[in-house]
């Protein structure tokens, strides 16, 4: 155990855990909004395995990682007009919908690959970007200022997506559809057009990480998120649907699962028991939502479809 | 806008016809509003006022008819298009976010600042100064949750306010007030009224209406029945117009002799569902043959009262002794075992099951014992025979037994729940809101019912908000305000403004 509290090995482990944090947060911040408007969307992770794929076979055909990052926020915007229509349009039962999405996302993007590309080639990695000055810093440099840009993105959305949703006409028209549409309606606020949105742009970022962690592993492969895209969804409740604690909770579980991979690498622990702690993140979350959350501050009309005059 | 004087005619509606599956709600209905009056719409229940002003509001659609707003044909397909028109609705139900502060719910809608910017700076200062105009308080960064529903109330109207409506709907405001602030209220309308805006007034408390009309028209059935002022009517001939048929107002009540104590209430301490003193020593009796009213604006502890004593809720402390035997925390079915039968104010959460038939609503109580079941399995005929009985004898309207009871109208269900209670031949009846938003002739008819019960030596605890209803029908009247006992008097001494005071909390000197 020694070995893990040397320096160099918790500068990197806090380094790899911002890093590992990065798919969790954008796609956790996408789903705060699109929940603060009401909507729940189970689908995130197929929308994440569509966003990597896309990214993933852009970059390996165009190799240029910018076109694939984009090729994954566009794919996580069609993705957010279908949710949008399946959900608010048709009103059909959300909780299923997004269960449906999820497992189109998981057989679509998988059939893509065999057919498109067939086996693992890999592709460039998304590259550090050092921040001028700021990386120079002795251990914090390498922390937090030697990242993928994504990275940066990522946690330069939190306070974003909090003023996008506290400070701004347009979030006070999302947290009001998500409270009380009736009363958003009556006063001219189109809850349609508000959730559209909200459900878009948080695909969009569902999308974008997807595009995120496959440019960052450099590979694609069936079921690559593994479960990103639920743990998302989890932090969101974890988060009570602020995102800054939406922020903490994503930083808590890339934490985790780097020390868990630290310690497999260093041989600290082995085997079974290495299986066993690399569940613990999961576990820890679930402990963690039993005590946290007690629904405080959740949408009221999360789930709840609006139909007006009813 | 300016150019219309006080008088001008500012609304039009004209031959409004609204049909929805198997019911005609509006039938060529005409309806016009002036500049500076209170025109009131008067109805029962599904009489199809709040169709009406939906229509007007743009939430449905007629089939026939025309809108004209200030002399120009219109087409309100929206609540937005309303809102540009400047027509403001409150409704019934407030349309406040509760996780809002005022100054949010006010702007909502508005587009204060660009779509990327919120700056709710001026939107308060707007507030403070309309606050001051109107005498209407409001404090501009409150949570809606945090407020009282008077307060609510005041917010809704700041609402339409700010947006300079020029004609406001109100549909039912006041039915959530106590009397003062009904008082302040109607002072607020008349301010605006004052400035030359038109109001729609929706309400069925009759002296309220006699109170603040200017003109008043009558709808029944989809269809408009009378036209009248204030000055050329009376309360009773208003309620003729609305039921169609002469209505007794105030229930006939004889002498009864009162008899032994039946329900007894002694320092009773209960807890709110969040945990907080809801019932706080509380004392009170009630005896074979009378009536104790409790009046008080709901959520002053009524509620969680009535579940004490019928067991659905824990008390934390005193006692509830029925027939002079203690049954403190006793289970709901040995409460009833006990002789005690509970119409519960949420009439279609607590009193019964929606998409249950008529039948099976009516056994709900009985269906575990002769002759209604024998040994587990339900026994049809003996169902059919006591439900019909049932339905007759306590005039429920139902096409069959059979009818899924969610169909019913809201005063026959409540018909139905008082014909299962009392099914059981209670001697301790407990009724919460046994009438709101019940329609006339129904009320009329359970208040008859509970005369009867009275007369049964019965001892009834009527918890209501509707003052009319406390002071009609209770032999000895007790007001209740944040959970405890202000006042207990003979009806002969209450008054409504003495009740309105009591139940607003402001205590009396001990005499």
């Amino acid at each position: 155990m020694s070995e893990f509290f040397t320096i160099s090995v918790l500068v990197a482990t806090v380094a790899s855990g911002i890093r590992l944090a990065t798919p969790f947060l954008l796609a956790a911040l996408g789903e705060t909004l699109g929940q603060r408007s009401g909507v729940l969307n189970l689908g995130v992770e197929g929308v994440m395995l569509l966003g990597a794929f896309g990214a993933y076979y852009t970059t390996l055909e165009t190799e240029n990682t910018l076109a694939g990052i984009l090729v994954g926020v566009g794919i996580g915007i069609v993705m957010g007009v279908l949710y949008g229509v399946v959900t608010l349009a048709f009103k059909a039962e959300q909780g299923i919908s997004g269960i449906g999405i999820f497992i189109f996302g998981l057989g679509f993007s998988d059939l893509l690959f065999q057919s498109q590309v067939g086996t693992p080639l890999p592709i460039d990695r998304l590259s550090e970007l050092e921040i001028p000055v700021l990386s120079e810093i002795k251990w914090v440099g390498e922390m937090f200022f030697q990242q993928h840009a994504l990275v940066y993105v990522a946690f330069l959305l939190v306070p974003t997506m909090w003023y996008l949703i506290n400070r701004t006409t347009f979030g006070l028209n999302v947290r009001a559809v998500g409270e009380t549409p009736e009363a958003a309606d009556s006063l001219g606020v189109s809850v349609d057009r508000t959730r559209y949105a909200a459900i878009i742009i948080g695909n969009a970022l569902a999308g974008l990480a997807g595009a995120a962690l496959a440019l960052e592993l450099g590979i694609f492969q069936q079921n690559l998120t593994n479960g990103h895209g639920f743990i998302a969804i989890a932090l969101v409740y974890f988060g009570a649907w602020r995102p800054s604690r939406v922020m903490a909770g994503a930083l808590f579980f890339g934490m985790v699962s780097a020390t868990v991979l630290q310690w497999k690498t260093l041989g600290i622990v082995q085997g079974t028991t290495a299986s066993v702690v690399a569940m613990s993140p999961a576990v820890l979350t679930i402990v963690v939502l039993v005590f946290v959350s007690r629904r405080i501050g959740a949408p009221s009309a999360l789930t709840r479809p609006f139909d007006r005059g009813r | 806008m300016a150019d219309l004087k006080p008088g001008d005619v500012m609304l039009e509606m004209k031959g409004i016809t609204k049909r929805f599956p198997g019911v005609l709600a509006n039938d060529r209905v005409d309806f016009d509003v002036r500049s500076g009056e209170v025109h009131t719409l008067l109805g029962e229940n599904g009489a199809g006022k709040s169709t009406l002003m939906k229509i007007l509001y743009g939430l449905y659609k007629p089939e026939e008819g025309t809108i004209e707003f200030r002399g120009e044909p219109v087409d309100i397909s929206s609540p937005s298009d309303a809102i540009d028109y400047g027509i403001g609705m409150i409704h019934q139900h407030f349309m406040l976010v509760p996780t809002l502060t005022v100054a949010e719910n006010v702007a909502l809608g508005l587009g204060t600042g660009s779509r990327f910017t919120q700056d709710l700076g001026p939107v308060k200062d707007r507030i403070r100064e309309l606050s001051e105009a109107y005498r209407l308080h409001v404090e501009p960064d409150a949570y809606i949750w945090q407020l009282a529903v008077g307060e609510r109330q005041r917010v809704e109207i700041m609402k339409a306010i700010y947006r300079d409506v020029s004609l406001l709907v109100l549909d039912e405001p006041t039915a959530v007030l106590t009397p003062a602030e009904v008082d302040d209220l109607f002072v607020t309308l008349r301010e605006m009224t004052g400035s030359g805006r038109g109001l729609v007034f929706i309400s069925h408390k009759l002296h309220e209406v006699m109170d603040l009309s200017d003109r008043i028209t009558v709808l029944r059935s989809g269809r408009v029945t009378g036209y009248t002022v204030p000055a050329e009517t009376s309360r009773e001939n208003l309620a003729q117009m609305m039921v169609g048929r002469e209505v007794l107002l105030a229930p006939n009540r004889t002498r009864v002799e009162v008899g032994a104590e039946r329900l007894s209430i002694q320092g009773l301490n209960v807890e709110s569902d969040r945990g907080t003193p809801a019932v706080t020593d509380f004392d009170l009796s009630v005896r074979g043959g009378e009536v104790v009213g409790v009046a008080g604006v709901s959520g002053n502890g009524q509620r969680e009262l009535a579940e004490a004593i019928t067991g659905l809720r824990h008390v934390e402390s005193g006692n509830v002794l029925i027939n002079n035997t203690d049954t403190t925390n006793w289970t709901p079915k040995e409460v009833r075992g006990a002789g005690v039968s509970y119409v519960p104010e949420e009439r279609m959460r607590d009193g019964a099951i929606g998409a249950f038939t008529v039948a099976e609503n009516l056994i709900l109580l009985n269906h575990d014992a002769p002759p209604i079941s024998n040994r587990g399995i339900l026994q049809f005929r003996a169902i059919d025979t006591a439900c019909s009985d049932l339905v007759s004898r306590f005039a429920v309207k139902t096409p069959t037994l059979e009818t899924p009871t969610s169909s019913l109208s809201g005063g026959n269900i409540q018909k139905l729940i008082i014909a299962r209670e009392l099914s059981s031949e209670p001697t301790v009846l407990i009724a919460s809101q046994p009438t709101r938003g019940v329609d006339i002739g129904a009320a009329e008819y359970i208040h008859s019912v509970l005369m009867e019960q009275r007369a049964d030596d019965v001892a009834i605890l009527l918890i209501s908000e509707d003052l009319d209803e406390v002071m009609g029908l209770s032999d000895r009247i007790a007001v209740m305000y944040e959970g405890e006992l202000m006042a207990l008097m003979d009806r002969e001494d209450a008054t409504v403004e003495r009740l309105g005071l009591l139940m607003a909390g402001v205590a009396e000197e001990k005499v």
